[in-house]
């Protein structure tokens, strides 16, 4: 596990008694949960526990009760939060046309991507590139690049302009071991540069151990927030992720 | 007008420039195909090309709705079935209730069913049939103006919107991190080509209208490696196979639309051999 991260820095996203109802069906209720700058929250649970409606609903992709408040470094309030968000694999058809300085070019230029792109803008682009080691992607196709550099990408994408809440939803499980070593070690040099707190889904308790800060284990509700190891520790946490047969992954 | 077919006849000193239908509908293609070219790429990606056949198939009763309610330009009752049409397939497959491609296939077919049911209601289906292949050679003046206005309009509309249609086709949760408002723009790009769709399907007829749209870009994804070689090369594919085939119909007395559709064909198989070849390579 890693170490707490010391900060004077406030950014932080709040959520408080956040409930979730499809019909008359409770998929979240009272889920209460905090994550500050330089802290990677990870969100643990079953399938079916409600992660990825709680992401979605941060996302305010889905109605919700309660509240999700957002602070800025000074500890003032958010109002229109800014969220990167990196998805478990980018579903997208992989003989379209659309290259990374495409994507990148059309999230923050004026100029359409049709007529061409500024020699200033790709420079930019070249160098957030260069922070993630895909410099040399700025003109390939998003269909020719690998699971790995497709998620360095997207970690970059997220980044553009910077959030205030980077959430990253099982980022690794199309990776391979080493592309995903190679992510998780960006993801930790992030914390300390960028203002922001980190949200990660995943089901791979070994990477939970390595790299969260603290994790959070969902099943309808928080069951349980703490420290990564008291949290693995718990009986109900082992069982359900198979720890005690199996051991860790 | 005159001045512009005076100066079109000196520039090209052919038999069938000597004719103004064959100028007329010259400047017609010179204005439809960069239109179908640009909007095509956007078909494509979006995997809309089913989408754009079945509104196309709507324009049927939208005609025989302008002949019910008696109005001379079908043009307008045309318009307004196809945004209702295409906006209603739109919601429909949003709510995500069946698979979009059965869905487009129930409007599409209801579409062509109720045109032709409508307007054979008085016996006399055969005075529309001329829609269903277009007559590009019976073009008028003041209709390539109104082409030209709907070219500008949708030129526009590629400018200021297309960033966020591409992001929002590439991947709708991505979008939405980035907050761009999908269903705004998806509904924007269905009302272009519900408006490119139904002003030129007098001309290029009900039949054949999706391929112009769907050939040129598809051809042009078989060889482009960015955004821009794609506009580029279905612009350009796009003219080319308009201005070939029309070219051809004259001296082999084929319907021009016809002709044209296949010229585009030609390209997209010559593109895709070429594809073939170089990943072969």
């Amino acid at each position: 596990m890693l170490e707490q991260f010391p900060c004077p820095c406030h950014c932080s996203i709040q959520i408080s008694h956040l409930g979730v109802k499809r019909g008359s069906q409770v998929i979240l209720q009272d889920v209460s949960l905090t994550a500050h700058h330089g802290e990677i929250l990870a969100l643990i649970g079953r399938n079916g526990a409600g992660k990825t409606t709680l992401l979605k609903a941060i996302m305010g992709q889905m109605p919700y009760t309660g509240a999700i408040t957002f602070y800025d470094a000074q500890g003032q309030q958010i109002q229109r939060p800014r969220i990167g968000y990196v998805p478990q694999s980018l579903a997208f058809d992989r003989s379209t046309p659309v290259t990374v300085a495409d994507m990148f070019c059309a999230n923050r230029s004026g100029l359409p991507v049709w007529m061409g792109h500024r020699k200033a803008e790709l420079k930019r682009i070249e160098q957030m590139l260069e922070k993630v080691g895909a410099h040399s992607l700025l003109h390939k196709k998003l269909g020719s690049l690998s699971g790995g550099e497709l998620q360095r990408i997207l970690l970059a994408y997220a980044l553009d302009p910077i959030p205030d809440l980077l959430l990253l939803d099982e980022p690794v499980s199309a990776v391979d071991r080493k592309g995903t070593g190679v992510f998780y070690q960006l993801v930790t040099s992030l914390r300390s540069e960028y203002h922001m707190p980190i949200i990660l889904v995943s089901h791979d308790i070994g990477h939970v151990r390595k790299y969260a800060t603290k994790a959070a284990f969902l099943d309808r509700t928080v069951v349980m927030q703490n420290t990564v190891d008291k949290v693995l520790n718990n009986p109900v946490v082992r069982e359900t992720f198979g720890l005690d047969i199996g051991g860790d992954r | 007008m005159d001045a512009i077919y005076s100066f079109l006849q000196q520039l090209l000193p052919f038999e069938w420039a000597q004719f103004h239908f064959m100028l007329n509908a010259l400047l017609a293609v010179l204005i439809i195909t960069p239109l179908f070219g640009l909007t095509g790429t956007m078909i494509v990606n979006n995997r809309m090309s089913f989408f754009s056949d079945a509104l196309g198939h709507s324009a049927l009763t939208g005609i025989a709705i302008g002949v019910m309610l008696g109005i001379d330009n079908y043009l307008v009752s045309m318009l307004g079935f196809a945004l209702l049409f295409a906006l209603g397939i739109s919601a429909i497959i949003e709510s995500g209730t069946s698979s979009s491609d059965t869905i487009i296939g129930v409007f599409s077919s209801a579409g062509v069913a109720l045109g032709v049911v409508l307007l054979s209601l008085n016996g006399g289906f055969s005075k529309y049939s001329n829609y269903l292949i277009g007559d590009i050679l019976s073009i008028q003046s003041d209709e390539l103006v109104l082409l030209l206005f709907v070219l500008v309009a949708v030129v526009i509309l590629w400018i200021f919107a297309f960033n966020r249609l591409m992001i929002a086709s590439l991947n709708p949760d991505l979008a939405v991190s980035k907050k761009i408002n999908v269903r705004l723009y998806k509904n924007l790009f269905v009302i272009a080509i519900a408006l490119i769709v139904t002003v030129s399907i007098k001309w290029v007829g009900i039949l054949i209208i999706n391929s112009l749209l769907v050939l040129p870009a598809a051809a042009a994804r078989n060889v482009a490696g960015s955004m821009r070689s794609y506009h580029g090369f279905s612009i350009l594919f796009s003219m080319v196979s308009g201005l070939c085939g029309l070219i051809i119909s004259y001296y082999w007395g084929t319907a021009a639309g016809g002709t044209i559709v296949l010229a585009a064909a030609v390209l997209f198989f010559l593109t895709f051999a070429f594809n073939r070849l170089k990943s072969r390579a």
